[in-house]
């Protein structure tokens, strides 16, 4: 199979769909890579880096008529309706960012070269397919980039100093929305030594603020925007006044605003008005990663950098493409694993039970498969498990996934066939004894009757065993104690037998006296074991 | 009229209490039912012991007050053992009141016996082998819980008792000898009602009870403890065939099936099989390592102070706290639970593992935390945390070792290995609280100890971690 990585035309991108360490892995992998002469370039990987991996670099044309296309950023539709991907093969394959819910013209031209298409933007964000989710990788970079574009405008230190000339305060840094970028952000600002803070709508990413060191900031308000997927959903008038109230105040204190808000199809949420950045001080800087979808400051002019009364506000759009050589280092890394996922070089093919890669089938052979069906075996909302992703980051987020659970070891696991055939067989043994010791009691009227009986307790017995399982089966393994405590005050029951045997009417019997010593046992055991239980499960608190 | 009624009401009764019963299992399955499963499970048990009382055609005689001493008084005797226990002493306690249901179901089988088939002679066939089953399950019950409750303890009537299981020889012949004998017994007494075949039966049942137990190791005795549990409920289920009482059948097959997959699960914790903790295949292992040391782990262990601790967690983002039974012979959860306080509150990220057979009984753990007020949403199952611990900063080992040895993963011939084990060395440091450098209750080294991530701080768990919280405060 050959892959070909072209260059990217789009103007201001510098990165391209993998590095030369990639390239060589891919090769390892029994690949054939054609590299598109100059594509490396603007990442700062020359051509001679790539050929030194194994690939061949060759004209446009023979990169583009590969049998698998890689690419960073969807292919350029023309205004006539033809779109670079003409240059492909019928029938081949596309593997590239797309947004297939925006170009409805590109998926047209990319459907006329009967093209199987995959769009990593749609890569699904469950934990198996993290090493594949590039949204984030950029996310990431982007994040980090904010800081350094911040730094860069800013008139002074980030960190706080105490020099022979005097006392530098440190730089205090704001960042809205604590997803990939947001925390990328703020480890990128703690790095160079500022004081930052992080908002979110999600109180559940708190415990990620915090242990990047930084400060949460939340409004005291009972609404959780924890929304689909891991992005924040939009909130309440209430919410949202008592945040505003709360960036007004924090406007006056900080020096630096990143914000990384952003609503799945939608316009970026506006939360940084005019007012709030005429409340900084002059020479503060405000950096907008959702410029790209129209900005989450209001004087952000997307892809610019402004002054408005002093304080400085960069709209760039392309923040990931600014730190080249990295990021094509993680897109292609991010592809070399989704190529991996569909079967690598060898077994490359379009799995649609993958729940990894079904999702990001656009086009197969020119026939439209977005969206997917939703996947039968679907993970847990992410948060529901920790570390929820981000407040709508730039990109999503997901930063740890949570850890699947293995079912190999997992406690409280389901019944396993073998058991239910063993337990079944077993019944089936007993039954046939107990059929046989029917036929045999037969002969003597008062054991037949005896043995009807015992079938009819057995058939209760075996009934009895069943809901027993059926019951405890799902135990919460922290419980196993107390359960343990109440089933051995309930096996007590022992005490009907006491309670029965007991027959204190007559002369004294023997047999009288040790059913009375059998219920002071008995009794013993349910009080102390219901008790116990009671005092364990007082102890119990969230 | 007067008996059909009384039949009709003690049915409905039986139902009511064996659906409550059922309804309380149910609700200890989850921690926001449980209080209530309890409380179904007392209802369940006061409407079956009043229903039985109040029908009972020969119970309203002159020696009624013997009764009624018995079961007030062995409810008393309950409370106060249940108010007195401390919360480390759950085990022996558990383990003693499986005792008592072992007993009284030898009892109810003697009491049936001695009194016969009503007119001076032996029971009717069937029902002497149903009493004879239930006071032979009764027995193994009682014998192995007593013995249990005197490994858990340490001591028993006085006398030291170790942890180490005790093999004899030909020990599984023993025990087929001892079956088969108890078949032959069975087959005296319920030929004609010889009552020294019951007597012998008992006899051999309860020696069989002491070695079954005894032949397990240490480290296996949650699932003893389990298993007795399930003993337990199949004794009263016995009884229940005996009598012919279907609320004793159904109450014990619940509990015996409970019992039995709480076993089922911690032998999968520690994927071993069931047959093999039950026969005491396993305490063998540690015996048969060569002498001097071949399969020692090499190297040096590296010493902590508690001033030198507490700097590291000062610095720690994220903590994990493995507790095991040290934790639990050295009451030290409430010193645990201040540390973690005091971490919590200068924000560092705290959690509790616990693996599934940490202590001495299913769950052991989270009930020492939870006593020590320790919020359940920070004590995670192995499963939940074993993907955090690469980005722990530092893990603290408090009296556990064999549930984080390293040996189960890498070393094939270690009696543990493929048990899932808590993987604590891939944190970035790892601190081992022991009191000592001896081998864990499975009587296993641990490779741990020498590992370069690790630092040892010796000492009792309780001042140690005293120590740190000092130290933290300073």
């Amino acid at each position: 199979m050959k892959l070909g990585i072209v260059k990217e035309t789009r103007p201001e991108e510098r990165r391209v769909a993998a590095s030369p360490a990639v390239v060589a892995k891919w090769i390892k992998g029994g690949w054939e890579v054609a590299v598109e002469r100059g594509a490396g370039d603007s990442a700062n990987f020359p051509d001679a880096q790539f050929e030194a991996a194994g690939a061949k670099v060759v004209d446009r044309p023979e990169a583009w008529g590969a049998d698998i296309v890689v690419k960073l950023r969807p292919p350029v539709v023309h205004p006539d309706g033809t779109c670079e991907a003409d240059q492909m093969r019928d029938g081949a394959t596309l593997v590239s960012y797309i947004f297939p819910a925006e170009s409805p013209q590109l998926l047209e031209c990319l459907a006329k070269k009967k093209l199987t298409v995959l769009a990593m933007d749609q890569v699904p964000r469950i934990s198996r397919a993290q090493k594949m989710d590039a949204l984030s990788s950029m996310a990431n970079i982007s994040g980090y980039r904010a800081v350094i574009e911040a730094a860069n405008r800013f008139g002074s230190f980030f960190t706080g100093q105490i020099t022979a000339a005097g006392k530098v305060r440190p730089a205090k840094v704001l960042i809205i929305g604590a997803g990939v970028a947001g925390l990328a952000s703020l480890g990128a600002a703690k790095g160079l030594g500022a004081i930052v803070r992080a908002f979110d709508v999600r109180p559940s990413v708190e415990d990620q603020v915090k242990s990047l060191g930084g400060e949460f900031l939340t409004v005291k308000i009972q609404e959780s925007g924890e929304g689909q997927g891991g992005y924040a959903k939009e909130m309440s008038k209430e919410f949202l006044d008592a945040e505003y109230a709360l960036f007004r105040e924090q406007a006056k204190d900080v020096d630096i605003v990143i914000t990384t808000a952003l609503i799945p199809g939608k316009p970026a949420p506006k939360l940084w008005f005019t007012d709030m950045v005429e409340l900084m001080k002059p020479g503060s800087v405000v950096v907008d990663l959702a410029a790209e979808k129209g900005g989450n400051c209001e004087v952000t002019k997307p892809g610019e950098v402004i002054v408005h009364k002093g304080v400085t506000i960069v709209g760039y759009t392309d923040l990931a493409s600014r730190m080249p050589t990295v990021a094509s280092d993680l897109y292609g890394t991010n592809l070399l694993h989704f190529l991996d996922e569909m079967g690598g070089a060898a077994g490359h093919k379009i799995d649609h039970e993958n729940d990894a890669v079904r999702p990001a089938l656009v086009l197969e052979g020119g026939e439209k498969k977005w969206p997917a069906p939703p996947m039968k075996k679907a993970e847990p909302p992410p948060a529901a498990a920790k570390p929820a992703p981000a407040l709508t980051p730039v990109a999503p987020p997901a930063s740890k996934p949570a850890p699947a659970k293995s079912h190999g070891h997992g406690h409280a696991p389901s019944p396993p066939s073998k058991t239910v055939g063993m337990v079944m067989a077993g019944i089936g043994i007993l039954a046939a004894i107990a059929f046989v010791a029917l036929r045999y009691g037969k002969a003597d009227a008062y054991a037949s009757e005896e043995t009807r009986a015992l079938l009819q307790h057995f058939t209760v017995f075996i009934m009895a065993i069943f809901v027993g399982f059926q019951v405890v089966w799902n135990v919460t393994p922290a419980l196993h104690t107390p359960l343990m405590s109440v089933t051995n005050a309930i096996s007590g029951i022992i005490v009907v037998g006491g309670l029965l045997g007991a027959r204190t009417d007559g002369p004294l019997h023997g047999s009288t006296l040790v059913a009375i010593a059998a219920t002071l046992f008995a009794t013993i055991n349910i009080a102390g074991g219901f008790l116990v239980t009671r005092r364990m499960l007082a102890m119990f608190r969230k | 009229m007067q008996f059909l009624n009384s039949q009709l009401l003690i049915n409905a009764a039986y139902l009511v209490a064996a659906v409550l019963f059922i309804l309380s299992l149910r609700g200890l399955s989850s921690q926001e039912t449980a209080r209530r499963g309890n409380l179904y499970g007392v209802i369940g048990m006061v409407i079956a012991m009043a229903a039985t009382i109040a029908t009972n055609p020969h119970v309203a005689g002159k020696f009624h007050s013997f009764l009624m001493i018995a079961v007030f008084g062995g409810g008393v005797i309950g409370a106060v053992m249940a108010a007195r226990v401390a919360m480390t002493g759950m085990p022996e306690l558990v383990a003693l009141l499986h005792s008592f249901v072992g007993l009284a179901a030898v009892l109810v089988g003697y009491s049936l016996d001695l009194l016969g088939d009503g007119a001076g002679g032996p029971p009717h066939l069937a029902h002497r082998i149903e009493i004879y089953i239930d006071v032979w399950i009764g027995a193994i019950t009682t014998t192995g819980s007593v013995l249990a409750f005197g490994k858990l303890r340490g001591k028993l009537l006085g006398k030291k008792i170790s942890g180490t299981p005790l093999l004899l020889p030909a020990r599984h012949w023993l025990n087929l000898a001892m079956l088969i004998g108890s078949i032959a017994c069975a087959y005296i007494y319920a030929k004609d009602g010889n009552q020294i075949g019951l007597h012998i039966g008992t006899a051999i049942a309860g020696v069989l009870g002491v070695h079954l137990v005894a032949a397990i190791g240490g480290a296996d005795m949650p699932v003893v403890v389990s298993m007795l549990n399930s003993y337990s409920g199949w004794t009263a289920s016995a009884a229940g065939f005996m009598l012919g009482n279907d609320l004793l059948i159904i109450t014990g097959a619940l509990v015996g099936s409970s019992g039995a997959i709480l076993s089922y699960i911690m032998c999968r914790a520690m994927n071993r099989s069931i047959w093999n903790v039950i026969f005491g295949g396993f305490g063998a292992a540690p015996a048969k390592k060569p002498e001097g040391g071949a399969a020692q782990p090499a190297g040096e262990v590296q010493e902590i102070d508690a001033p030198g601790l507490a700097e590291q967690l000062k610095e720690a983002k994220s903590v994990v706290i493995v507790p095991g039974y040290g934790m639990a012979v050295g009451r030290a959860q409430h010193a645990v639970r201040e540390m973690t306080e005091v971490l919590r509150n200068r924000g560092v990220n705290v959690r509790f593992a616990i693996h599934p057979v940490a202590g001495r009984l299913p769950g052991h753990m989270n009930v020492l935390l939870a006593e020590a007020n320790v919020p359940y949403d920070i004590v995670l199952e192995m499963d939940e945390i074993n993907g955090d611990l690469p980005e722990t900063d530092v893990v603290m080992v408090i009296g556990a070792n064999d549930i984080v040895n390293p040996a189960a993963e890498d070393d094939p011939t270690s009696p543990i290995a493929g048990m899932p084990v808590l993987q604590v060395w891939k944190s970035k440091l790892v601190i081992v609280n022991k009191r000592s450098r001896a081998a864990g209750y499975a009587g296993i080294d641990n490779p741990l100890f020498y590992k370069p991530v690790t630092k040892m701080l010796f000492g009792d768990a309780k001042d140690a971690v005293e120590k740190v919280v000092t130290a933290l405060k300073a």
